[in-house]
């Protein structure tokens, strides 16, 4: 049997990175300073978070009966109680996330949804980004948002850490990069060196700039491109950023927020960012109190990613520059299935962290008596029932976070003066 | 030597194969259009020998790890390999482009059943073992999409719903009468039979009920996982559902005593083939898949796939004849219409471009920066296509590949450009590299910069130090453009 040896085929393959020299940057915190603005981070927990776990009704007496096995056993992190009166406290791997909460910066709003959720993956995660339970197949919210800005927008406006560009950042103005998996990946190969490299990365920049608007299919993939080429400098600069905290290396989310961080430190014009952690579509095995469990490991990745995260912004002096929302497509059914696991529900919490975040809990919490006639569940019981429609969160952070306009963007007044979390 | 109706076989093997090697473009341009088809679709006479080219000289190249052996069936990367060298080098293109299709239709991952199981060899098995290499003659999930490639749309589902790798993945294995689960109850309606919208969720709760006690046991001396249907897991009351079930109408499934309880996820499936809403889904994403990603899709077409869906008794090839016979198809408005999933635009290069010398491990990473690692679509939904492709980020892992691959070619590059005796002037290279990379018309604006990077590091000599460095760095361009990404 022959063996190709990989040593062949990297010996014979000379790809090169081509790159230019950058401006020397300004030092982070002078150009930070000098360059201030707001920044928002939106948060997709990919797969359906069973928020019942983040934030824990851990006296309430139904809750250990319709969870035998899913119940969080361990120590959850009180956090008080809410307006109705019920206590709450947060998984008890959210270390991290308890400190900001008692730093006031971290706001809990329950219960968010909207009427007849979707308890389809797709069709709920389409609905949530583009805020249209109706006709959820345009442009995304916060896409709606770019393209509410003067034109032109800069492409680094928006910053994807993702492959896919996600529906929430889909707009009509502006193909927001994907930079994925990391900025360093971010950069332009030759198969030739010096002279010869750069020459192909000219071509390459004028090729991609002559977009064929006659030719709407081609001239999507021009767009990328051209993109692509636009923004290759600014980002190879945040390729470097260490950040003032360790971000953990086997940690995905936290490596993206290291570079949303370093975007943000180094003032490059970004100003919103989508950053995701998946793997909450926990049918089975859901597992909330092992070290090793599915949703404790869960837990750890979202408190270790995100505190990294403050801690970072908060010595860079930018904390009251950024603010966090989290989203999910649902929360999940109330009884524990027959595999440990919980199958899809309906309403759920919403995290918003920052540092002009007003903390503290927003909303009531779930009684999980399953009485059909319970108000605050719905599906005979089964699920829990919204009592915040989502786009209120959104539009509070359009209005009083963006500068927006949340009626234009949203298609509606969805204005709730009992959310003053920012 | 060219022919009148190239463009048009190029068409075809680009949609029904991954583009041509010229061996391929002279069988098929050999036949009518419609032989062409018929070759296409009946493939079971041809012979199927591609794996015993693994590592042969003259094909492309396996990249070893840790010069570990091969083995495709313990490890993912190298299960990446071995498919995308069928899709080099099969001489039955769309049976691979098909198995390509199922994939994204009933899109399992392996990490989740490694991840589940507890061992990433076992997430590369369930997956991609053939029967015939495993020691239990596992035959992974994408085997039994091989193999049922143009089958019986209503017997792959029941293959599907008792496929391991599947009722690992959508959790089957657990839905039990006490607790039923609902994961693959939902996604057989929504993602693989009839589309949302025509369900609700009490369908959903029945569905999760009909299949209890599908689950898995351990068999064989090696105590692998295979499907087992556990009487005493079953639900045995009755599942009504708001559609019809039975061609009588009926909408509810009868109780039946538990050791017959598996007749309820047959009569189940049978009455989501039947539904008047799959083959419209389905011909869907046939149409979106062959024929074009833009535009809307005529009613008309769709009531002729229907047509022939239920009046074969669903069988996928009579239905891939009409769509490949059909005007649409062959429409050439249609051509350079679609946008090309990373691993058609990967394998394609390496047939326009040139394999010899190249390991196909070098294609894995870019192909995951791309967003496609083959055996792990990103849930199960499958990837998101057509322009989500092409986020600047992906789109920058296109031009890198391009990139890769024409310095891994560039010697080999250099000698066809000068036996060709086509490196006399900017414009004879350029003629030549354009004609072996197919792609969407160029327009003279874009022409002219191609041919302006020729000559902006210096003027044309065509010596040989200049064809080397101007060959690949404009097979790079070629092949990394917005043109070529289309197909």
């Amino acid at each position: 049997m022959k063996v190709t040896r990989r040593q062949f085929v990297k010996g014979g393959v000379a790809a090169f990175t081509v790159t230019f020299a950058a401006p020397e940057l300004l030092s982070d915190l002078a150009r930070a300073q000098g360059a201030r603005s707001r920044n928002l981070v939106v948060l997709y927990l990919g797969g359906g978070n069973d928020s019942l776990s983040t934030l824990i009704t851990y006296n309430d007496p139904f809750y250990r009966d319709r969870r035998p096995t899913l119940a969080v056993t361990g120590n959850v992190l009180q956090v008080g109680a809410d307006s109705s009166r019920v206590d709450l406290g947060l998984h008890p791997r959210l270390v991290g996330l308890k400190e900001v909460f008692e730093q006031g910066k971290l706001a809990l709003v329950q219960r968010t949804g909207y009427p007849s959720q979707s308890r389809s993956h797709f069709l709920g995660t389409d609905i949530w980004s583009t805020a249209n339970p109706n006709d959820a197949s345009g442009n995304g919210w916060v896409g709606r948002y770019l393209d509410s800005l003067p034109s032109p927008v800069d492409a680094l406006t928006g910053w994807n850490t993702t492959r896919d560009l996600p529906r929430v950042l889909q707009s009509n103005k502006v193909s927001v990069p994907g930079i994925f998996p990391s900025p360093a990946a971010y950069s332009f190969s030759s198969p030739n060196v010096g002279a010869e490299a750069v020459a192909e990365r000219n071509a390459a920049g004028r090729i991609n700039s002559h977009i064929p608007v006659d030719r709407p299919e081609l001239a999507f993939v021009y767009t990328s491109a051209q993109a692509a080429m636009n923004t290759l400098d600014r980002v190879a600069s945040v390729a470097s950023y260490n950040g003032t905290v360790v971000y953990p290396a086997n940690n995905a989310f936290a490596q993206a927020l290291r570079a949303v961080a370093g975007a943000i430190v180094r003032g490059i014009g970004t100003r919103v960012f989508y950053v995701t952690t998946g793997g909450f579509d926990t049918h089975a095995n859901q597992n909330p109190n092992g070290v090793n469990g599915t949703y404790y490991t869960l837990m750890g990745t979202l408190n270790d990613g995100l505190t990294a995260f403050y801690n970072d912004l908060r010595n860079q002096g930018l904390l009251e520059d950024t603010l966090v929302m989290s989203f999910s497509e649902f929360g999940r059914r109330i009884n524990e299935n027959g595999s440990q696991g919980t199958d899809h529900g309906a309403a759920a919490m919403m995290m918003v962290m920052g540092g002009r975040v007003n903390g503290g809990l927003y909303g009531t919490a779930a009684n999980l008596n399953p009485d059909p006639n319970n108000p605050t569940l719905e599906n005979g019981g089964a699920d829990i029932r919204f009592e915040t429609d989502f786009r209120s969160v959104y539009a509070r952070i359009i209005d009083n976070w963006l500068g927006g306009n949340s009626a234009a963007i949203l298609g509606g007044d969805f204005r709730n003066a009992s959310l003053t979390f920012v | 030597m060219a022919f009148v109706f190239d463009r048009q076989y190029e068409h075809l093997l680009r949609r029904a194969g991954f583009g041509a090697r010229s061996d391929e473009l002279d069988t098929y341009r050999r036949q009518s259009f419609r032989g062409a088809v018929e070759l296409l679709l009946n493939y079971e006479s041809i012979e199927d020998d591609v794996d015993g080219h693994l590592m042969q000289p003259g094909y492309v190249q396996i990249s070893f790890n840790r010069g570990l052996p091969f083995s495709p069936r313990t490890v993912i990367s190298d299960a990446r390999q071995r498919w995308l060298f069928r899709m080099v080098h099969t001489n039955r293109p769309l049976q691979e482009k098909m198995t390509l299709f199922w994939h994204n239709h009933f899109a399992t991952a392996s990490g989740k059943i490694s991840s589940s199981l507890g061992s990433t060899a076992e997430g590369a098995r369930y997956m991609a073992a053939k029967a015939a290499e495993d020691p239990g003659g596992v035959r992974g999930q994408i085997e039994m999409l091989r193999d049922n490639a143009l089958g019986n749309f209503r017997n792959l589902l029941v293959e599907i719903a008792k496929d391991t790798a599947m009722l690992v993945w959508l959790d089957g294995r657990n839905n039990v009468r006490t607790r039923p689960q609902e994961n693959f109850g939902r996604e057989i309606m929504e993602l693989f039979t009839m589309g949302v919208g025509h369900y609700a969720e009490q369908d959903v709760y029945a569905a999760a009920r009909v299949f209890t006690g599908w689950n898995l046991a351990r068999a064989g001396t090696d105590a692998h996982l295979q499907f087992a249907y556990v009487a005493g897991a079953h639900d045995t009351a009755d599942k009504t559902f708001s559609f019809p079930v039975y061609r009588d109408g009926s909408k509810t499934i009868r109780a039946r005593a538990a050791s017959e309880g598996m007749q309820d996820g047959l009569d189940f499936i049978d009455g989501l083939a039947a539904h008047p809403e799959t083959p419209r889904y389905l011909g869907t994403k046939l149409y979106r898949f062959f024929i074009s990603e833009t535009g809307n899709i005529d009613g008309r077409w769709l009531d002729r796939i229907s047509a022939v869906y239920f009046r074969s008794g669903y069988d996928m090839k009579a239905v891939m004849r009409e769509v490949l016979m059909s005007g649409e198809f062959w429409d050439q408005a249609a051509y350079f219409t679609r946008y090309s999933w990373p691993v058609e635009f990967v394998v394609r290069a390496l047939k326009d471009v040139g394999w010899n010398g190249f390991g196909l491990g070098e294609a894995l990473t870019p192909l995951g920066n791309m967003g496609q690692n083959l055996y792990d679509p990103p849930d199960v939904a499958g990837w998101d296509l057509g322009q989500r492709w092409f986020s600047t980020g992906s789109m920058l892992a296109r031009m890198n590949f391009a990139s890769t691959l024409a310095a891994n070619q560039k010697g080999n590059l250099a000698k066809a450009v000068s036996d060709a005796s086509a490196g006399q002037s900017p414009e004879s290279l350029l003629a030549f590299v354009l004609s072996g990379l197919p792609a969407a018309d160029f327009d003279n604006a874009v022409r002219n910069e191609l041919l302006n990077y020729l000559t902006a590091t210096g003027p044309w000599t065509g010596s040989s130090s200049q064809l080397q460095a101007k060959t690949s760095g404009l097979v790079h361009l070629v092949a990394g453009s917005a043109e070529y990404q289309l197909a």
